[in-house]
C-alpha cells in the first residue's frame, strides 16, 4: 500500500506523465484513465508474477510487453463496446497504457520477483495512487479552468481560466500539485 | 526462449481473438444507435428507416457525402447529412446536419472533432445558443452558404476560435451543397447559387 502516498507514482516517483498531462482536462476524465491503467496494473502484475519462472531472462522485456499490451487491448475493446463515450474522449490514450512506464516499472521491479498475492496488491496500491493523483490533478484543473467539478457547476465559468484545461495549465498544476504533496509528506 | 515468446503470444492472440469477438457485436451496436440517435435528433419526425436509404450525393466541390433520407407516410420530410471538413483547427471534423426540404437547417450534431477544448470544442453548443447571431438553427440555406461575420456573413464565430468556426461552417454548406444537389424542387438554384459562392471562397 505504499503506491498512495509514499510512493505515489505520479506526485512522488514522477513515472507515467505523458497520460498524466494529457488526461486530466477534467476530473472525470482523469479518473477513467486511472481505473483503466489500474486494471491493467493489477492483471499484468497477476500475469507476470505467475509466469516470472516461465520466462526467460534474456527476453523478459518483450514478453513483459506482450503481456501488458493484450490486457490494454482488451480495455480498449471493452470500452468502446460499453462506454463509447468514455472511449470518445479518451481514446488515443489508452492504447498508450502499454508503454506507460508504471506498468512495466512494477512488472519489472515488483511482480519479477514477488509472489501472485504480493503483486497484485502492488498493483491495487500503486494503481490507486495514479488513480487518486489523476482525479485530484483532473478536478484541479477543470474547477480552474472551467469552474466545474465531475461536470457540476460550482462557480460561474467566467471566473475560469483557459489555460488549466490546455496543455500549460497541466503543467502548471501538476507542478503545485506535486511541491504541496512533498511539503506534507516531509512534515 | 524462442518457445516461450512463442507461447506467450499464441496465447495473448488467442485471448485478443476471443475479446474481439465477444466485443465486436456491442461495438457496431453502439455505433449505429449513436448514429440512429443522431438522425433522429437532426431530421423531422419520420417513420422510415434511413440508415437503410442511405445514398451518396456529389458536393458542389466534388466531393460526396452520406444522406439519410427522413420520410413520413412515404413522403420525403428532409434529411440528415453526414458532412465532414479538412479545415478545423487540428483535424477532421465530422458533422451531421438535418434539413427540413425547404433547405431550413433544423438542427446539426458534431460527431467528430480534435478542436482546442474550451474553445473551437464549444461548437456542438455554440451554434445553437440563442444569443445575438450565433444560432443556425432554422436559417435556410437556399439563400446562400453561412459565413462568419469576419467573412462577410452573419453567423457570430465562437470567440477566439474563428479558425475552427469557418471550418464548422465549412461543413453545414458541404452538407447543404450535397443535399440540394438531389432536391429536384430547389435543386437547380441553389446549386447555381452555391457555385458563385464557391468561386468566392477560392478568392479569399
Amino acid at each position: 500500500m505504499n503506491g498512495i502516498i509514499k510512493e505515489n507514482p505520479t506526485f512522488v516517483l514522477l513515472l507515467g506523465m505523458c497520460p498524466t498531462l494529457g488526461t486530466t482536462s477534467s476530473a472525470i476524465n482523469g479518473m477513467s484513465m486511472g481505473l483503466a491503467t489500474m486494471f491493467v496494473l493489477i492483471c499484468s502484475n497477476i500475469a507476470i508474477s505467475a509466469l516470472k519462472n516461465v520466462i526467460p531472462d534474456m527476453v523478459r522485456i518483450p514478453g513483459y510487453i506482450v503481456v501488458i499490451a493484450t490486457f490494454v487491448t482488451v480495455v480498449q475493446m471493452c470500452m468502446e463496446a460499453y462506454v463509447p463515450a468514455l472511449y470518445a474522449s479518451l481514446g488515443l490514450f489508452i492504447p498508450l497504457i502499454v508503454v506507460n512506464c508504471i506498468v512495466l516499472g512494477r512488472a519489472e521491479a515488483f511482480a519479477a520477483k514477488n509472489g501472485i498475492v504480493a503483486s497484485a496488491f502492488d498493483g491495487i496500491g500503486i494503481g490507486l495512487g495514479f488513480t487518486i493523483a489523476l482525479t485530484l490533478l483532473g478536478a484541479v484543473r477543470e474547477l480552474l479552468g472551467t469552474g466545474k467539478l465531475f461536470n457540476l457547476a460550482i462557480i460561474p465559468e467566467e471566473f475560469g481560466s483557459l489555460i488549466f484545461v490546455l496543455a500549460p495549465g497541466a503543467f502548471i498544476a501538476l507542478g503545485f500539485l506535486v511541491a504541496i504533496v512533498n511539503k506534507l509528506r516531509k512534515a | 526462449m524462442f518457445l516461450s515468446l512463442t507461447i506467450i503470444c499464441v496465447v495473448a492472440g488467442a485471448i485478443l481473438a476471443g475479446v474481439n469477438m465477444m466485443t465486436m457485436e456491442p461495438i457496431a451496436a453502439s455505433k449505429a444507435a449513436t448514429l440512429e440517435k443522431a438522425i433522429q435528433d437532426v431530421t423531422p419526425a419520420f417513420d422510415n428507416k434511413p440508415t437503410e436509404e442511405a445514398y451518396m450525393a456529389v458536393t458542389g466541390d466534388g466531393d460526396s457525402l452520406k444522406i439519410y433520407p427522413a420520410k413520413k407516410d412515404g413522403k420525403f420530410v428532409g434529411a440528415a447529412v453526414e458532412s465532414n471538413t479538412m479545415k478545423g483547427f487540428s483535424g477532421e471534423i465530422k458533422v451531421i446536419v438535418g434539413f427540413d426540404v425547404e433547405g431550413k437547417l433544423l438542427n446539426y450534431a458534431v460527431l467528430q472533432h480534435a478542436e482546442t477544448p474550451g474553445l473551437g470544442a464549444k461548437m456542438q453548443e455554440w451554434f445553437r445558443m440563442e444569443d445575438k447571431n450565433q444560432n443556425v438553427l432554422g436559417r435556410s440555406l437556399a439563400n446562400g452558404e453561412l459565413k462568419v461575420t469576419k467573412d462577410g456573413g452573419d453567423v457570430d464565430a465562437i470567440t477566439a476560435a474563428t479558425i475552427s468556426s469557418r471550418a464548422f461552417l465549412n461543413a453545414v454548406n458541404r452538407a447543404y451543397s450535397a443535399f440540394a444537389g438531389t432536391d429536384t424542387v430547389t435543386g437547380a438554384t441553389a446549386s447555381s447559387d452555391n457555385t458563385t459562392k464557391e468561386g468566392g471562397n477560392n478568392n479569399e
